[in-house]
């Protein structure tokens, strides 16, 4: 006796290549930001230490290594 | 009739939107947060700081908070909002791109499945890192090591992610008809063997001076915490606040144009 085939509904692939891509270039964006407010000293945005004593109070707050 | 079994889903583009806003949201407070109970651990210590480098006689104040400071203590105030406002916009984007990445893996509502991803974050990305290494305000810590520091933060960081990951894995290892508890201790004790193993490999670092007040010490460090389970609780509850709205939505315009049933 065939076995009864439960009727699913066909998903949709879950990622697109392209939405793959996107989300790639994406997380590489957004870790960049928070290097550059966790880590980076100038080297990167060159900015001297501009951006990296803006930022002193809310780096030593969030935990990261400071100084 | 069976809406439910034909999935809703938003781009991956409406799913980033909301991460990045409900980001800014959380950042903001969390330095809403910083700033009235942080701020005052960090102003003492930088007391401290400077009244130890007067007292060795070497240059007046220090290359951070001096009158001659490239950002005046005022402006630094202001840069903790900036700080945890942009770290906020960065964490809700990768929190946006991983549920957008991972919904259809995790067998459970939309809203458990995002409330469920920020809590594994805050787990892996700060309780975590949080008992190996503490943070530490101004004067603590030496300047000649914050390479080495930086790089077992990192390293911690992306331990504590890995743990929670291979606590989903092994409690998904288990036989279909395991039970719960079963699944439970599963995971758990997958989290534990890697969080140990991680911190058994990863140097102790331990700089505080004998004479930084104790209890300024826990004050700093609990108001830390504080700011980063704001941020990751207050992002968990916006994104899925914002994402609700958006499935709801589009639930609702499917239900208009297509009378397909399903």
């Amino acid at each position: 006796m065939p076995k009864v085939q439960a009727v699913r509904p066909v998903n949709p692939p879950a990622v697109s290549a392209r939405v793959l891509w996107t989300a790639a270039a994406v997380v590489v964006g957004l870790l960049l930001l928070a290097y550059l407010v966790a880590f980076d000293q100038g080297a990167v945005s060159r900015s001297g230490m501009y951006l990296h004593e803006l930022m002193h109070d809310g780096r030593h707050l969030l935990g990261v290594p400071c100084h | 009739m069976s809406l439910t079994a034909q999935r809703t889903t938003p781009t991956y583009g409406a799913i980033l939107l909301r991460g990045l806003l409900a980001g800014l949201i959380a950042g903001l407070l969390a330095g809403g947060f910083a700033f009235a109970f942080g701020e005052r651990n960090v102003d003492a210590a930088i007391a401290i700081e400077e009244a130890a480098a007067h007292a060795d006689g070497a240059t007046a104040g220090d290359d951070h908070h001096g009158e001659d400071a490239l950002v005046s203590r005022e402006g630094q105030k202001g840069g903790l909002i900036l700080a945890t406002a942009l770290y906020g916009v960065a964490m809700g984007g990768l929190l946006a791109t991983a549920y957008a990445l991972l919904r259809r893996r995790l067998r459970t509502s939309d809203a458990r499945a995002s409330l469920g991803l920020a809590g594994a974050a805050l787990l892996g990305l700060v309780l975590v890192p949080f008992v190996k290494y503490p943070p530490n305000p101004p004067a603590v810590g030496d300047p000649a090591t914050i390479n080495q520091r930086t790089i077992s933060y990192v390293s911690i960081v992306v331990i504590g992610l890995v743990a929670v990951w291979a606590a989903v894995v092994a409690a998904r290892s288990l036989n279909a008809d395991a039970q719960e508890w079963l699944r439970a201790t599963a995971a758990v004790g997958a989290f534990l063997l890697v969080v140990t193993v991680g911190y058994v490999l990863l140097p102790s670092i331990d700089e505080v001076p004998d004479t930084f007040p104790p209890s300024l010490l826990w004050d700093f460090r609990i108001s830390s915490l504080g700011t980063q389970v704001t941020l990751w609780t207050g992002l968990g509850l916006a994104f899925t606040g914002l994402l609700s709205r958006l499935t709801a939505r589009s639930a609702a315009a499917r239900g208009k144009t297509e009378s397909v049933p399903v």
